[in-house]
């Protein structure tokens, strides 16, 4: 789950990390009226979960009224790569000499937090570290421990950061570290950190990303997660409690288990065509979920025919058959062909049960997504 | 012969009481699993299908000389179940628990260093030795006792491939599912070099999926450490980069690491087989007998 960055900076800001002057505004109006009381220049800065928001238009630099008037009224209600922006981060525009980045994330081979500076900040620092890893500093921490202030400036003294500002970026990073452990990040950065003429540090950006496994003990958090953000389909699926993503291809694909949906999928492409989506329904499916599921699908425009590939183990091939003849029995004529595979448990039972006037049914998962495929070309043509 | 489990193996599962460890706690036993004993803070000196309960993992270990553990408990608290677990002590602990926040796992994992104890999962179905026992949630009748030995990260996605394997005759001797989580106990590399050194093991094969480094590091070890014939198999090759798909662990960094074709790439350089498809999977496996 990710935070805007609004959000993030006051997290980051109660916490004690500096952050500049800024104000939230949902219309124009509000956004003038807020840079005239923070003073320009002022940045204006879409409030979207997109990266690179620099480069695609969603951040303006702004002098006066007039400037921050066309901004903000070019700004709110564009869309940025699929997302549309419904709210402006109006910031003071710091006058910087120096960009620094520091993060703290977890390093999953090594099942460690580890802590990053860098002296190339202001950039995309997967790209740095792509390029030039030397760039950045990296400290493992021992999580038993959390971090100690001697690890905060090891890194920091690593990563060349001038000594005038050390400590004090030391300070943050520890903060920042705190704030990650505290808060269950997955990844917490400041990008760039930015250092003025006179010394100063300051978080000219901010991403809190939370462990999503998390939000039950960060009930805060997960209150201001932005639920409305994204496709539409995709919030439907948080809605339903599947795990989704939606995709550009027309073979609508249901199964239960990730790695057994996502070879699915890989199995649509092998055999020429497209897939629409990931979805597991998960495990013990009953037939609500079933469904859900089918709604789900039948709802994208994209999807020309669907193919439903579950390998029962705890899931029980009987009541997704069940399911999956209550849910097209409502309908007078099925939106989309669908094609069934049921395995293991209770299996046998299951094709027995499913209405073959209204599914098709393959023995193999191979059969199953050729004939997916086939019918999706179908439609198509 | 197997590894991790055999007829020795003396189960105590966490969090037998609750609906779901009841349910494989009675599938377990009748597979023939020696299911011992279970764990539940309140609820010692109950019964739940026909096995003693006891407040406490030491206590359970202690009184049923258990060996293994098999964690049902919620994820809140999954994390202290295992660190109890680890200091009962026994010599496996299976965690089918999904849902574990990723810094919970970080410390368990530190301690994980600390014991002898193999940790499979957290997020994962457990593991079979067939015809012996099993340890999790995995449907035994698809598997066949024989000498291919399986590790995968998925649960679906082995069924998929044990079913594959085992219409052709191609029996197994023991099956892990190490879980699809950023952070697991026992990875690849643990499972390949147990089944390298297991006399019954006579071909493995390795299901991975998108994100980490782990298919690449266990491509190393394989090209330096394993004679046993390892045939391949990875899902993901069409999951678009920055999108969780499913497991925590299975998502393409948005810088484009952890993908499919730099996992397919490395196995193949290690020469190691990757089946397009999971019936491919059993072809090469066929080829090696």
């Amino acid at each position: 789950m990710r935070l805007h960055e609004y959000q993030a900076k006051e997290v980051f800001a109660d916490a004690g990390i500096p952050t500049p002057d800024a104000a939230l505004a949902r219309t124009v109006d509000e956004a003038v009226e807020a840079a005239g009381e923070i003073g320009y220049p002022v940045a204006i800065k879409a409030q979207v979960h997109v990266g690179g928001r620099g480069k695609a238009g969603g951040i303006k630099l702004v002098e006066n009224d007039d400037e921050a008037r066309e901004a903000a009224d070019e700004i709110l209600g564009m869309d940025l790569k699929g997302y549309t922006v419904d709210s402006v981060l109006v910031e003071e525009a710091v006058d910087f000499v120096n960009e620094l980045y520091v993060g703290v994330t977890m390093d999953r081979g090594e099942g460690q937090p580890v802590a990053m500076v860098s002296t190339r900040g202001g950039v995309n620092i997967e790209e740095v570290a792509a390029e030039d890893p030397d760039a950045i500093a990296r400290e493992h921490i021992d999580p038993a421990f959390g971090m100690h202030q001697y690890e905060a400036r090891k890194v920091v003294y690593e990563a060349g950061v001038d000594q005038d500002i050390a400590m004090d970026v030391a300070s943050i990073l520890s903060t920042l570290y705190e704030l990650w452990e505290e808060r269950d990040g997955a990844d917490a950065e400041i990008n760039p950190l930015m250092v003025t003429a006179d010394d100063e540090v300051i978080a000219a950006d901010a991403v809190f990303n939370l462990d999503g496994d998390a939000l039950f003990r960060q009930q805060d958090l997960a209150e201001i997660e932005d639920k409305a953000a994204g496709d539409d389909l995709e919030a439907k699926a948080n809605e339903y409690g599947f795990d989704y993503v939606r995709l550009s291809g027309n073979v609508g694909i249901i199964g239960n288990g990730a790695g057994l949906v996502m070879t699915t999928l890989d199995l649509v492409d092998y055999y020429g065509g497209k897939p629409a989506n990931f979805l597991d329904i998960g495990g013990g499916a009953k037939a609500e979920r079933v469904a859900n599921a089918l709604d789900m699908v039948f709802s994208d425009e994209n999807v020309d025919a669907v193919v439903f590939n579950i390998f029962g183990g705890i899931t029980r091939g009987d009541e997704v058959a069940n399911g999956i003849n209550q849910a097209l029995e409502q309908f007078n004529d099925i939106p989309k062909q669908v094609i069934v595979r049921l395995a293991g448990t209770n299996a046998e039972e299951g094709m027995e049960i499913l209405n073959t006037d209204l599914v098709q049914v393959e023995a193999t998962l191979e059969d199953a997504v050729q004939a997916a495929v086939t019918a999706a070309d179908e439609v198509e043509q | 012969m197997s590894v991790l489990v055999d007829e020795d193996t003396r189960v105590v599962v966490q969090g037998i009481t609750g609906g779901e460890g009841k349910f494989h706690t009675e599938q377990m036993i009748e597979y023939g699993t020696n299911v011992v004993a279970g764990a539940v803070p309140g609820r010692g000196g109950q019964e739940v299908a026909g096995v003693p309960v006891y407040d406490t993992v030491a206590g359970a270990a202690r009184a049923e000389d258990a060996n293994a553990a098999v964690v049902f408990v919620p994820p809140a608290f999954a994390g202290d179940a295992l660190f109890e677990a680890l200091d009962a002590p026994v010599d496996l602990v299976v965690a089918i628990t999904e849902g574990i926040p990723t810094q919970d796992m970080s410390r368990v994992y530190r301690q994980l260093q600390d014991t002898d104890t193999h940790l499979v999962g957290p997020n994962c179905p457990g593991l079979i030795t067939p015809g012996v026992a099993k340890l999790g949630i995995l449907p035994g009748n698809i598997f066949e006792a024989g000498n291919v030995g399986l590790v995968s990260r998925s649960g679906t996605l082995t069924y998929q491939v044990v079913d594959n394997l085992t219409e052709r005759g191609l029996g197994q001797s023991t099956a892990i599912g190490i879980g699809g989580d950023p952070i697991i106990g026992t990875d690849f590399i643990d499972a390949l070099s147990l089944f390298e050194d297991d006399p019954d093991t006579d071909a493995i094969v390795m299901c991975g999926e998108i994100g980490g480094e782990d298919e690449e590091d266990a491509a190393a070890y394989i090209d330096d450490n394993v004679d046993t014939p390892v045939v391949g198999f990875i899902a993901g090759r069409t999951a678009p980069p920055g999108k969780r798909m499913g497991h925590a662990g299975a998502i393409v960094s948005s810088s484009g690491t952890g993908t499919a074709e730099s996992k397919i790439n490395a196995l193949e350089a290690a020469g190691v087989p990757v089946g397009d498809t999971p019936n491919e999977v059993a072809d090469h496996v066929e080829d090696l007998f």
